[in-house]
């Protein structure tokens, strides 16, 4: 009996201490890849990592330990009082024409968008600061985020996650469209995983066949969800994205046949331990009958979402179920094309932006919206944020649909301020079913301090993507409910409505060349104005202060001895 | 018995003589091991590594700086303690055939950018300000640690640079240029705040034997790859990407950093054989005057590798108990939250503008209102102004 007590009295003590002592929040991961054949032939990959955590950063205690939240994100959360934070790197343009809508949109280069809490006193000081700690964890050069690209958008961009009230003071937005992704930002972006880039879905992420690729682009998404569907409590949620588009001709060879090992050099051995669910899904919509491709392994799977508006039909791949390995112990999957045949959903919405206009002196910007529904209109909010030297005359701004004015039913801009801050458009414009929209703005080039330009200046000048937030009708019923059971690339954008789905276009970014000044010239002037003034003025001051005084030639042998003889004597010396 | 007595205290101061002798033997036996256990000072190793071209066609000065980089983290030096600089991005260029690579050989044998390289300064980042700011430690507060050089009196720092040169200065980027003066004078910065024990100093440029001509602080070992009014020559091109691969010296060099193990005791004598002028065409020039140890007593590995001393301590030290946080209490939460319209169309039509702050009135519309009183007054006569005032 004793020995019974001995043994059960510790372990009640320490269950009551866990009672007492608060637990750490749940934390959760989860890992996924969608995998959807493009029409031309082409391959799109988007992988989703997301990791929610029960936890309240804001607290006086600081949060300190950390299981699968990455510790550099919680400290940046904390320590700047984040509310939300969105950042992406991408490489390539993203073809909307050829490729249709993607899961989740980026624009080309480096772009960060930040909502703060209301607890802070100095936003501009915050952003600045959270630039630079954001440019040594990325490895990128966010630090060139300043006042002159940063802008602070009225209506687009409003929070994606929980939040009381929206004030639009506390959202700051900026891109860097020159930016270059590259390993070096792929590597820490990695590591940012909980099981790292050793196990799951994330050994398939190698550099040299990622890079190898029309479009690249990841991200990173912090911001507070709902737990449930009463949605009384609030948790953290983490979201890395990867989406990549490989090109049939660069790395396809030409053939229309692709597998896990011809995309990505790897093949899957194992889940990440750490995850709670690990699944591949292959997009089967086109192809109900096996007409048109053969997917290998077979599985029996199927899961049906409703994405983008459009009702797809997924084969899924439980990575957590031993036997979707095999007797290999390595999954790799092959999709082998029968026939080219079938034809792509046209996108409802997409853009192009493009400059007109010749010489270095003035031009003029084209955004064209195209609205591609038979019947129905939609609107669109239009942010357009071009950089201070391209001086832009807003009363030359003009709306037009089908040849006719189309006033936009609200307009907020913000003037620039030279070297301070750039041009902010936001137009909210409604598209009239099946039709082209032009909007377009005249502006003037302005002429760049010498030391204001870069090293290599006859590259040019970027000017950043615009921004098209829409509601587009979707012709399927949109779920409202935010549940757990929908796959992660379906739930991103939350969805209020079930007739229509939010979704968000980037247009190409504009590349201007700015009158360049040619760089020897002040070597050249210093070197023009030394020489007119050692010349000129040397000249003058000789002429007025030289004075000229007769001189004897050197006098001959005989007159020398003579001289010297008179010198001893003391006598007057010849002349 | 008193000579026996005498004796015998002979005997034993002769003995006890005996035994101190080798008793001090061992112990400076000991002494010199533990001397050489820690005769290089040093406690941490830091490595700066800057490319300083721009533009397609000098891939070889990345390749170069790639592969010293490459070698230093084999040798052990990590990541958080190498500051690496490249000016222009090769491996993602639009021009490589292979993305993601930088070759260092011919038929792209070695891809020296690898797959876990980080990269802390890029593209426009790196001017001579950012460099001289590096190695002072002169950097905004907010500049994260991965950019800083954090290094203490006990580091020894191997500092690399490449790029074009020519007598005295250093091109950075195609728009600037560093000058020996100011590469001395922050060396003197650095030994005067005591940031480094021992420098060493690797140039491969044309005529970078300029570039160490003006050092005056102690402690700095110099290498270049060719004299003042010679040129550094490249090594081979590649057919297929374009463009040269590699400078001779730094082929060379990684060639023999190669063969360097963590364990190795290869010393500077060898380093300063690298690349003769058999293979380099340029002479490679060295300056030790101003190192106090002798060359040959420092390893290679004391500068490119990074061997952590053990002091053994026999204090004990105290962990202090974990913080138990205790629950504050049930909160019951009443409100339930929701996720916003992302596009509230009728919201945003009716948003009503933002309070715009008030400004005095510019000099500008004062001068003109002024202008348009003065001509009214002129013209109606003064005798209206009672209306108004």
């Amino acid at each position: 009996y004793i020995l019974y007590i001995l043994i059960y009295i510790p372990i009640f003590v320490f269950v009551l201490l866990r009672k007492l002592i608060k637990e750490e929040g749940e934390n959760d991961f989860q890992e996924e890849l969608v995998i959807r054949p493009l029409h031309s032939g082409d391959i799109y990959a988007s992988f989703q990592f997301r990791t929610l955590w029960e936890t309240d950063f804001m607290r006086e205690n600081k949060v300190s330990h950390y299981r699968l939240f990455p510790k550099s994100l919680g400290q940046v959360i904390s320590k700047f009082s984040v509310r939300e934070l969105h950042i992406s790197f991408t490489q390539g343009y993203w073809r909307t024409m050829q490729w249709g809508q993607p899961f989740l949109p980026s624009p080309p280069g480096a772009e960060l968008w930040v909502w703060f809490q209301d607890s802070v006193t100095d936003v501009d000081a915050a952003w600045k600061e959270l630039t630079n700690v954001l440019s040594g964890i990325f490895c990128a050069s966010l630090n060139f985020i300043d006042s002159t690209n940063t802008v602070q958008p009225s209506a687009s961009f409003k929070p994606l996650g929980i939040v009381n009230e929206t004030d639009h003071r506390f959202l700051r937005y900026a891109t860097l469209p020159r930016e270059i992704v590259c390993t070096e930002n792929l590597t820490p972006w990695k590591k940012l995983l909980p099981c790292g880039s050793k196990a799951g879905l994330a050994v398939l992420l190698k550099s040299e066949k990622l890079f190898h690729s029309s479009f690249f682009s990841q991200t990173v998404h912090i911001r507070p969800v709902c737990q449930d569907r009463e949605c009384k409590t609030t948790s953290w949620e983490l979201r890395q994205t990867l989406n990549v588009v490989f090109d049939l001709h660069t790395s396809g060879q030409g053939k229309r046949e692709w597998s896990l090992f011809k995309m990505f050099s790897r093949t899957l051995t194992e889940a990440c331990p750490l995850a709670s669910s690990s699944k591949i899904y292959i997009d089967v919509t086109d192809n109900p009958q096996e007409e048109y491709f053969e997917l290998s392994p077979a599985t029996p799977l199927l899961s049906q979402a409703v994405v983008l508006g459009d009702r797809r039909t997924f084969s899924v791949y439980d990575l957590t179920q031993q036997v979707t390995f095999g007797t290999v112990r390595s999954l790799n999957l092959l999709i082998r094309w029968k026939s080219t045949e079938g034809d792509m959903l046209r996108p409802l919405l997409h853009a192009e932006r493009y400059v007109a206009g010749y010489g270095l002196q003035t031009g003029e910007i084209h955004t064209v919206m195209y609205n591609n529904h038979p019947f129905r209109s939609f609107p669109v909010l239009l942010l357009d944020s071009v950089p201070w030297y391209l001086r832009l005359y807003i009363h030359t701004l003009t709306v037009t649909s089908k040849g006719k004015d189309n006033t936009p039913s609200y307009i907020h801009y913000q003037p620039s301020k030279d070297r301070m801050r750039p041009h902010l458009l936001e137009m909210l414009v409604q598209l009239p079913p099946h039709s082209v929209t032009e909007v377009t703005v005249q502006f003037e080039r302005a002429l760049l301090k010498w030391t204001e330009y870069t090293p290599d200046p006859n590259h040019g000048f970027y000017v950043g993507s615009s921004v098209i937030s829409a509601l587009v009708p979707s012709s399927v019923a949109m779920d409202t409910n935010i549940t757990q059971e929908q796959p992660l690339f379906s739930s991103f954008f939350p969805c209020k409505e079930e007739s229509s789905y939010f979704v968000r276009v980037y247009t190409e970014p504009l590349l201007v060349n700015l009158p360049t000044p040619d760089f020897s010239m002040p070597y050249n002037v210093i070197c023009l104005t030394c020489t007119v003034v050692a010349v000129g003025y040397g000249s003058l001051y000789n002429l007025l202060t030289r004075s000229f005084q007769i001189e004897e030639p050197n006098p001959r042998l005989a007159k020398k001895i003579a001289n010297f003889i008179r010198r001893i004597r003391g006598v007057p010396l010849l002349s | 018995v008193a000579y026996l007595c005498f004796y015998s205290v002979q005997l034993s101061n002769m003995l006890a003589a005996i035994i101190m002798l080798i008793f001090i033997c061992f112990c400076v036996h000991f002494q010199n091991t533990a001397g050489q256990f820690f005769s290089s000072g040093h406690t941490n190793n830091w490595a700066v590594l800057v490319c300083t071209s721009r533009f397609w066609f000098n891939y070889r000065h990345v390749a170069n700086t790639l592969s010293v980089y490459r070698s230093v983290k084999r040798l052990g030096i990590p990541d958080s303690h190498i500051v690496l600089m490249l000016a222009d991005d090769m491996a993602c260029n639009h021009r490589n055939p292979k993305p993601a690579t930088v070759f260092s050989h011919r038929n792209m044998e070695l891809n020296v950018y690898g797959d876990d390289v980080e990269v802390d300064y890029r593209g426009y980042e790196v001017t001579v300000e950012n460099f001289l700011r590096v190695l002072t430690g002169r950097l905004p507060p907010s500049t994260p640690r991965s950019k800083r050089l954090l290094s203490d009196d006990r580091s020894n720092i191997l500092i690399y640079l490449t790029g074009h040169g020519g007598n005295g200065f250093l091109k950075f980027q195609d728009s600037e240029e560093i000058s020996n003066v100011e590469l001395a004078d922050a060396f003197e910065q650095m030994w005067q705040k005591r940031r480094y024990n021992e420098l060493l100093f690797i140039i491969d440029t044309c005529q970078g034997a300029s570039m160490y001509e003006r050092f005056y602080s102690p402690n700095i070992m110099a290498l270049a790859s060719s004299q003042v009014g010679e040129d550094s020559l490249s090594h081979q091109p590649d057919l297929a990407i374009g463009v040269h691969l590699m400078d001779r010296y730094t082929f060379y060099l990684l060639e023999f950093l190669e063969d360097i193990h963590p364990a190795s005791k290869s010393n500077m004598n060898d380093l300063f054989k690298v690349c003769p002028k058999s293979q380099c065409v340029s002479t490679p020039g060295h300056r030790t005057d101003l190192f106090l140890r002798d060359p040959g007593s420092v390893l290679i590995t004391d500068f490119f590798g990074s061997v952590r001393k053990v002091e053994i301590t026999m204090e004990a030290i105290h962990l202090t108990d974990p913080i138990l946080q205790l629950e504050d209490g049930e909160e019951v939460q009443e409100k339930t939250y929701s996720y916003v319209d992302q596009l509230p169309v009728s919201e945003i039509i009716h948003q009503k503008p933002k309070q715009k702050d008030w400004h005095p009135p510019d000099g500008f519309i004062l001068g003109l209102w002024t202008l348009i009183l003065l001509v009214f007054f002129k013209t109606y006569g003064i005798k209206h102004l009672k209306h108004i005032f």
